[in-house]
């Protein structure tokens, strides 16, 4: 039963993202690669991680989405017709191949095979906010630190300039 | 016999599954709520379009439909038989595949978000542990599904329609969500259920245990409303369409049965956020007087349901449209440091014990609410010249 949920999402999301980079209206791109990142976020529930599956869907559906589909239509009118497919494709399939061999290589070597997998954790999204509010509390500020830091330089940017002209 | 018909329901769709051998029931079950909840919902639609037709025209002093049916209560019947059998068209340039997944895509999220709402005691399709964020996330794919409108329509006013209705969605969200998040951090959960049941009971005056009858309460529940009046894109946040500017808006180019199903969807959304509304801030399918109790609670929620909607009904029908730089700054200005001055707000006032600090929790919670909202006021006011406007041909 999970194997078949399972393997519906992956196939969903491996297509979605075969899409993503294949067709040729960026826009169908961008709504493709939404796709993936629902597919993922299935994912994430289905593997009982509620939280970090409905904040995939809020953040990135919801807002990523939202910002990639904003930035094709802001920066691109008409763009040329290119190849999809690049000149070097041969040598970038080896290079990805050999990538590909010494990551399994090495996972299969490491330990990380034989170690029994843990018990499942029941955790709630209580425990992630305490978590996050007592232990994490340093990180958490400062990523919302950075975040603000970003915001203020995005407005300071688009901002517009009086006195000078 | 009340707690009968308090559950009616709940041991109706029991009483169905177990017709079924033990494999079937889950899905038996699901299956009944599901069309329960798609049934009901979907006729409200069709009353509330009536209501909401009728209610303008007495606001406008003119009739509404009375032709279709007794006082013109078969007026939805009407319209759904005349969408089903209209052309549909499709513009030449259009995108086809997108143009016809978009009204698809604003249907499935407006109904998915009613899984997390609890309509009646034991009656809510998912208890999710982290249900107000699921009603989020899935309203999130909203938005996308504006945009997919507007831009496969291939048509300027579409799209412009679609980036003023996703302007306006992404800036009131966050008000949206912020205010939600006292009633989070109140309650220590996000479970819809947790989140009705720590509104049971009753003060000793005789006010129901509602997130509403407390300061942080109040100011969330009107930040709440008009945030979630921007969000379904109700009058007077109604910019995404506008006859004199752009038209219809991002679903211009639908005709026939797709349009039927964004007016579909626009209205779920607006019931299933009142239904939120109610569920964080008014106590959910709580009575409001305790010798009250004896009528069945899904009642009380429908009840409180409608109430929001004459109360949206009646606002659209008072209320002139803002224009979007005054849109925006409301947003940003106003709604975005309440709600923030409001997460405060009810931070002190979890603090400060009932049974040390009685009064004082309350002087504080107001003074903390009504002075920055004074100030706030004040100063969005400044410099603009407000006095009656003097028409020089129109009087």
């Amino acid at each position: 039963m999970m194997n078949i949920v399972f393997a519906i999402i992956a196939a969903v999301t491996i297509a979605a993202a075969v899409a993503a980079m294949s067709l040729r209206n960026l826009v169908h791109c961008a709504l493709a690669l939404t796709v993936a990142f629902a597919g993922l976020a299935a994912a994430y529930l289905q593997l009982g991680a509620e939280f970090v599956g409905f904040t995939q869907l809020l953040v990135y559906v919801g807002a990523v989405a939202i910002l990639v589909v904003f930035a094709i239509l802001l920066t691109r009118g008409s763009e040329p017709q290119q190849s999809l497919v690049s000149s070097g494709w041969l040598a970038g399939g080896l290079v990805t191949i050999a990538v590909l061999g010494v990551l399994v290589y090495a996972i299969a070597k490491s330990s990380v095979v034989h170690r029994a997998a843990p018990a499942q954790p029941d955790v709630t999204v209580l425990q992630i906010g305490e978590a996050l509010m007592n232990k994490f509390v340093l990180p958490l500020e400062v990523v919302g630190l950075l975040l603000t830091a970003a915001l203020i330089g995005a407005v300071i940017i688009a901002m517009k300039e009086e006195g000078r002209k | 016999m009340p707690d009968d018909l308090d559950q009616i329901f709940v041991t109706l769709n029991h009483l169905i599954r177990d017709l079924f051998p033990e494999p079937w029931q889950k899905v038996v079950s699901a299956v009944i709520s599901i069309a329960g909840i798609i049934g009901v919902f979907a006729s409200l639609f069709a009353v509330t379009t009536v209501f909401e037709r009728k209610g303008l025209g007495r606001i406008q002093n003119r009739y509404g439909p009375n032709r279709v049916g007794p006082c013109g209560f078969l007026q939805p019947a009407a319209d759904g038989i005349k969408a089903l059998i209209k052309e549909d068209l499709v513009p030449r340039a259009a995108d086809k595949v997108i143009h016809f997944l978009a009204p698809l895509m604003v249907v499935i999220p407006a109904f998915l978000v009613y899984a997390v709402l609890p309509i009646g005691r034991n009656m809510v399709l998912t208890d999710f542990d982290a249900g107000v964020l699921f009603f989020f996330a899935i309203g999130a794919a909203t938005e996308l599904s504006v945009f997919m409108a507007g831009w496969s329509s291939r048509n300027k006013y579409s799209l412009l329609g679609a980036m003023r209705a996703i302007a306006q969605m992404i800036s009131y969200e966050i008000p949206l969500i912020l205010s939600t998040v006292t009633v989070i951090m109140i309650v220590g959960s996000l479970s819809t259920t947790k989140i009705v049941d720590a509104q049971a009971g009753f003060h000793s005056i005789g006010l129901p245990n509602w997130f509403v009858f407390t300061p942080w309460g109040f100011a969330g529940f009107v930040l709440f409303m008009i945030a979630a009046t921007a969000e379904t894109n109700r009058s007077p946040f109604d910019l995404p369409e506008g006859e004199s500017e752009i038209i219809a808006g991002y679903y211009i180019e639908y005709s026939g049965f797709k349009f039927a199903l964004f007016f579909l969807g626009e209205y779920m959304g607006l019931f299933a956020i009142s239904g939120l509304g109610i569920t964080l801030f008014l106590g959910g399918w709580h009575a409001p007087l305790a010798i009250l109790e004896f009528v069945p609670s899904w009642m009380w929620f429908f009840a409180k349901l409608l109430v929001l909607i004459f109360g949206f009904i009646w606002i659209r029908g008072t209320l002139p449209r803002l224009r979007m730089d005054q849109l925006m700054n409301f947003a940003w200005k106003f709604m975005l440091p309440m709600a923030l001055i409001n997460i405060i707000s009810a931070a002190v006032w979890h603090f400060m014990l009932p049974e040390r600090a009685p009064w004082e929790r309350w002087l504080v919670g107001i003074a903390l609410l009504v002075g920055p909202y004074l100030l706030l006021g004040r100063g969005l006011m400044e410099g603009k010249k407000l006095e009656k406007r003097t028409y020089r041909f129109a009087e």
